[in-house]
């Protein structure tokens, strides 16, 4: 398929642009494969590139000939594109709306994108499992690495080195999966070099309605924990959840097969409901009309501020127990992928000084969203506007991003990157020139060779002149566990978004 | 002293607000002046003053097993909850509370008896600090349309108005008398701002009584002198801050609001403003929303909304805007006013000055607005704020709002102000503490009576002596956005108001950012102001040493070459020696704490802020801060191994996280 048949008309002139907050722009509107570009062929005017992949829906309407086309961002943007003529607007209109929605993964920008920059350092070696766990080996040998899932044959979720107990062999891996969710069989997440303690995630295990269990999972679990020493098992369900769960095969852990357990329920949303809370959010600030009243009460109906809550306190009960119970936990959900990868990766912001730096969050957006399979492709594939509803669709990585806005906002100066570059995050998550955040897990990401044939967004963001736009000019290195507050007077609504 | 039944109370325990199970034990000492709590650890000796004329409620609840509880609610929003172990002296404390927080004479006051070791002459330099003679002249007054007048000189004409007042020129005695007769409380149209730079003038006055057709022509003509004390401008905007109907009401009460066809040339504006009891309610709406236990989201923000707060803030910020954008961008002049024009009138005129001057936006003119705006016009402290014993009805957070109104554009404008959050948050405690004479009575004209000048301290004076914990370190005079008129954009979004944690819920600890940014950033120009002056001496001695080298050298030269050489390089040595000695400076430097030094001072809020400052601004104590906030167990609680009693106390321990 070329792009050319798809665009009906490459190029129309005295386009006006208007944006929120800027003045109105006159220029010529051309169309590429890729981009909507908006020039005002004048010199020193900035131009509007707007990849098509940002684009979350449109709207067209007509004042006489002349034709309006609203297109609304998946990064919240709005802009209004007012086109001469009628025909060129209903040829532009169906042009970006093709040119959107392809479903071709390979057609995708970072395919097409090469670089105008000197690559220093590739993106896509910066960050290997193998160093990661040369990080903890120095401090512990009770773990090792396990090439098991080599050919994604195990899990097709999960990445093809993982760290598991040392004392358990592969062969007891591959019996685990069949118990686990997905094949997520429990592996290490964070090694708390304080105490020792660690984090672990997984699947839900499948205990299914008569409570099946797999000896081998319980021994993987136990062969984390000290002598004499009890774990938590914190479940990212509420108990009703997970107990409706077994009907469909899954489950949770029984006390009596793992006594060495305490479990919690800790409930954090899913899926559609964090989609449609997202859609009333961005509803409620688009909402020009002046009414105190209406915004609060808005903002409240969007239970947006609920979720973040809800995720920070699961993720501080989890740090909790880590540092101050020292005792090592086991997270999971149903499976494993959304809300648990939440409360694993914000446990370590508020535990891991290193994960407050620049290297140390990219380490960990790798560890444990990239490698750990958070579906982008599904989750990210639409955004506020857009009306049609699919099951899969959740804003999960920006609550993420915003908890951690959150607990930037109350430690000032404990972390190296500043707002920016988590906003840079969450824009390249939707749409992006990088082949950092396509496909669903990395056995997709290898079959579609993306470290050859496209770029990682690692060799962009870690390029000295670009980090300088992210560093927090306040960072002063913190060694220190951060507790943040879960208090509804501390959490305000992230403006930068 | 004659109040105080019992003066000391051993055993009593301060229950801590964020884990009710810890709490602090404890002796209670009632004072002619504050009510003084200090624990019993030995190693802490924890400290909290509160002052009796911060208290605002006391309540006696049922009594438990544990002992009497006791809730003291103060001005500054700060909760205390005591509880006595005897019945009896509970109710002791309780009795004499009551009394000591309602002082019924002016001498009762804190200020009376406050003395920060200062002589005579320093008082009264403190209370020249600011002086709204040298205002009015900056504003470019008096000029050829602007005159002082003495019209109310021994206050004949109106008692709560000051009497230096500015008028315009063609305003007669015999107007301005016939204008103070039509207006309530013979509040008449007086200058409150000029605007230089094109004639434009906010004026203020109280409501017409012009009931439902009364009129009366010395008025009409004292605005037309408005009028034409502004040749740019061919009409006057009238604004009342009164919602409609509150003014319709009036009406019927002989009061009202001009009539357009009797006034040439004016335009009239309503603006809704609530009246004082809607506020007060408002508040208190609010603040039960901030007391709530670990309150779910929906709660809280459900809470904040039907409390109309940020709506009234809104309201307030809005009225300013307007009356900022007439003058600035139409060129009119605006006449404000309210019922009596001290509360709704003050809050709107000092908003739009704020806006429109960029003086009023550094430290002294923010104090220069405070005192024009609000003491100077006659807004009544003691009845709003409740400094004697009066009528509740008459209490209202009127100028509270108009600092949240500041605080509000600061968060918007984090480079426009000169005075950073600290410095409005301890003027919201001083306008209730009554430890300065500033805030005292209702008028001017009742503190000239009282003599508060001779006999008690000026505010401003002390924190202008502290100013530099108030620096805003982001503040940048010479920024295109913070010169002249601050410009909100054109479409205010709603997010724009936001909850002041930091005012509503400034004793919770635990719920501000743990670390300040402020703070930092001036520890860190303080540091490079350290370093200048050390560059700048090691110049100097440098230079010196060159100097007597120079010499040295002029002589030796020709003795021998190598004599030289080593001349230079004892200078090198002296030079790297010395930012040794200053590392041994730097590393003192980060723990200061902003009120150290500061012992008489009364910007100690308790004793205990004195000794947490510290922890606020080292970030090692992040760990303990924040854990105790997190978890309501001991510190040692921490450390022991999960057994299975641990186990069971999790469940409580826990409670913060898993109820919430």
């Amino acid at each position: 398929m070329e792009f050319a048949e798809l665009i009906k008309t490459p190029r129309v002139d005295n386009v006006v642009l208007h944006r929120p907050f800027y003045p109105a722009v006159e220029g010529t509107l051309c169309l590429t494969g890729h981009h909507l570009i908006l020039s005002s062929r004048q010199d020193n005017t900035e131009e509007l590139w707007l990849l098509h992949s940002n684009i979350d829906a449109i709207d067209k309407r007509f004042v006489g000939s002349l034709g309006t086309i609203i297109i609304k961002c998946k990064d919240f943007r709005i802009i209004q594109l007012d086109i001469p003529g009628m025909e060129e607007c209903l040829n532009i209109a169906s042009s970006i709306e093709a040119l959107s929605t392809l479903d071709s993964i390979t057609l995708m920008y970072p395919f097409f994108y090469r670089p105008m920059f000197e690559v220093i350092e590739d993106g896509w070696h910066s960050f290997l499992p193998e160093q990661e766990f040369e990080l903890y080996s120095s401090a512990t040998s009770e773990w090792r690495l396990s090439y098991v899932n080599k050919e994604f044959a195990v899990c097709p979720s999960y990445p093809p080195i993982v760290t598991v107990p040392k004392s358990i062999d592969d062969e007891a891996l591959r019996k685990v999966a069949t118990f686990r969710h997905g094949g997520r069989f429990p592996v290490l997440s964070y090694y708390h070099k304080k105490n020792g303690m660690v984090i672990m995630r997984s699947g839900q295990p499948l205990t299914g309605t008569n409570g099946r269990r797999c000896k081998e999972d319980e021994k993987l679990i136990n062969a984390t924990l000290r002598a004499g020493k009890r774990g938590y098992i914190i479940d990212t369900r509420s108990l009703n959840v997970a107990q409706q769960a077994r009907a469909k095969g899954g489950g949770f852990e029984q006390e009596a097969h793992y006594p060495q357990w305490r479990r919690i329920h800790k409930s954090i949303e899913r899926y559609h409901i964090l989609q449609e809370s997202l859609i009333k959010l961005v509803e409620a600030c688009n909402d020009q009309t002046h009414n105190m009243d209406r915004w609060l009460s808005k903002l409240e109906a969007s239970n947006w501020l609920t979720h973040i809550k809800e995720i920070l306190t699961a993720a501080c009960l989890a740090a909790q127990c880590i540092d101050r119970e020292g005792a090592s936990i086991l997270i999971h959900g149903t499976e494993g992928t959304d809300s648990t990868l939440q409360v694993t990766s914000l446990a370590q912001i508020i535990l891991e000084p290193r994960s407050r730096t620049i290297r140390g969050f990219e380490a960990l957006i790798e560890r444990e969203w990239l490698q750990a399979g958070h579906p982008f492709q599904q989750r990210c594939a639409q955004s506020a506007y857009c009306n049609t509803k699919q099951k899969w669709e959740a804003p999960v990585f920006l609550l993420f991003l915003d908890c951690v806005w959150q607990i930037l906002r109350q430690f000032p100066c404990s972390f190296e990157f500043n707002e920016n570059f988590l906003i840079m995050l969450f824009e390249h998550a939707y749409a992006s020139q990088f082949g950092t955040f396509l496909g669903n897990n990395e056995s997709e990401r290898c079959k579609l060779k993306l470290q050859q044939k496209t770029m990682s967004l690692w060799s962009w963001v870690n390029q000295p002149g670009e980090l300088s736009k992210f560093t927090n000019p306040l960072f002063e290195a913190n060694n220190l566990v951060i507790w943040p507050s879960v208090a509804p007077q501390s959490l305000p609504l992230w403006e930068g978004i | 002293m004659e109040h105080i039944r019992t003066p000391k109370v051993e055993n009593v325990r301060l229950v801590d607000r964020v884990s009710p199970k810890k709490a602090a034990l404890g002796t209670l000492y009632l004072t002619a002046t504050h009510v003084i709590f200090v624990e019993n650890s030995p190693d802490t000796r924890k400290e909290t003053w509160i002052l009796h004329s911060q208290i605002s409620t006391i309540e006696k609840q049922a009594t438990t097993a544990t002992g009497c509880p006791l809730l003291i609610r103060c001005k500054n929003f700060q909760i205390i909850q005591l509880i006595i172990p005897q019945e009896r002296d509970c109710h002791d404390v309780y009795i004499s509370l009551i009394r000591l927080a309602r002082p019924v004479k002016y001498e009762e006051l804190y200020c009376f008896s406050f003395n920060p070791m200062l002589d005579k002459e320093e008082r009264e330099q403190g209370w020249v600090l600011i002086d709204l003679s040298e205002e009015y002249k900056r504003m470019g007054l008096p000029n050829h349309h602007w005159q002082l007048s003495d019209v109310n000189r021994d206050y004949r004409v109106c008692d709560s108005y000051p009497t230096e007042l500015y008028v315009p020129k063609s305003a007669t005695a015999h107007i301005i008398v016939g204008s103070s007769k039509f207006r309530s409380r013979r509040r008449f149209p007086v200058l409150s701002y000029y605007y230089k730079d094109n004639h434009a003038s906010i004026c203020r006055s109280s409501q017409p009584l012009s009931g439902f057709s009364a009129r009366c022509l010395e008025d009409e003509q004292m605005l037309q002198a408005i009028r034409k004390a502004n040749p740019g401008s061919d009409f006057v905007y009238v604004v009342d801050t009164r919602p409609k109907l509150n003014a319709m009401a009036n009406r019927a009460a002989g009061k009202g609001y001009e009539n357009e066809d009797n006034y040439s040339n004016i335009k009239f504006q309503f603006i809704g403003i609530e009246n004082i009891h809607v506020m007060r309610n408002s508040l208190q709406k609010m603040l039960e929303v901030c007391e709530l236990k670990s309150p779910s989201m929906s709660d809280f923000l459900w809470g904040l909304e039907n409390s109309g707060w940020l709506r009234h803030i809104k309201a307030i910020m809005d009225a300013g805007i307007f009356i900022a954008k007439a003058v600035s961008e139409e060129g009119a002049s605006v006449l404000v006013h309210c019922s009596d024009g001290w509360d709704r009138t003050a809050q709107v005129c000092s908003v739009a000055s704020l806006l429109l001057d960029p003086h009023y936006r550094t430290l002294k003119g923010f104090m220069v607005l405070i005192e024009k705006d609000w003491i100077s016009f006659g807004h009544k402290f003691n009845h709003r704020y409740g400094n004697l014993d009066g009528d509740p009805k008459e209490i209202s957070p009127v100028i509270d709002q108009f600092i949240e109104c500041v605080w509000q554009l600061m968060e918007q404008f984090p480079c426009a102000f000169e005075f950073n959050e600290r410095f409005l948050i301890h003027i919201q405690h001083h306008i209730y503490s009554c430890q300065f004479g500033n805030f005292l009575c209702n008028s001017q004209k009742e503190r000239r009576e009282l003599k508060i000048q001779e006999r008690t301290y000026s505010l401003w004076a002390h924190l202008w002596k502290n100013r530099a914990d108030y620096l805003n370190p982001l503040f940048r005079a010479d920024h295109s956005q913070t010169q002249g008129t601050l410009h909100l954009p054109t479409a205010p979004c709603n997010f724009m108001y936001k909850f002041w944690s930091g005012m509503y819920n400034r004793f919770e600890k635990g719920m501000q950012p743990r670390q300040s940014v402020t703070d930092y950033l001036m520890a860190v120009k303080e540091e490079t102001q350290q370093l200048e002056e050390e560059l700048e001496a090691l110049e100097e001695r440098l230079e010196k040493i060159q100097k007597v080298q120079l010499n040295c050298t002029k002589v030796k030269s020709k003795q021998s070459e190598p004599s030289k050489h080593s001349g230079f390089s004892t200078s090198d040595n002296s030079i790297a020696n010395t930012p040794q000695d200053y590392s041994g400076n730097t590393k003192s430097f980060p723990s200061r704490s902003p009120s150290q030094g500061d012992e008489d001072s009364a910007l100690i809020l308790t004793q205990d802020n004195l000794k947490s400052s510290d922890p606020d601004l080292s970030a090692n104590s992040d760990q303990e801060s924040g854990v105790e906030d997190l978890s309501c167990r001991s510190p040692s609680g921490g450390e022991h191994a999960p057994s299975e009693d641990s186990g069971k106390d999790r469940d409580s321990d826990e409670a913060v996280f898993l109820t919430a």
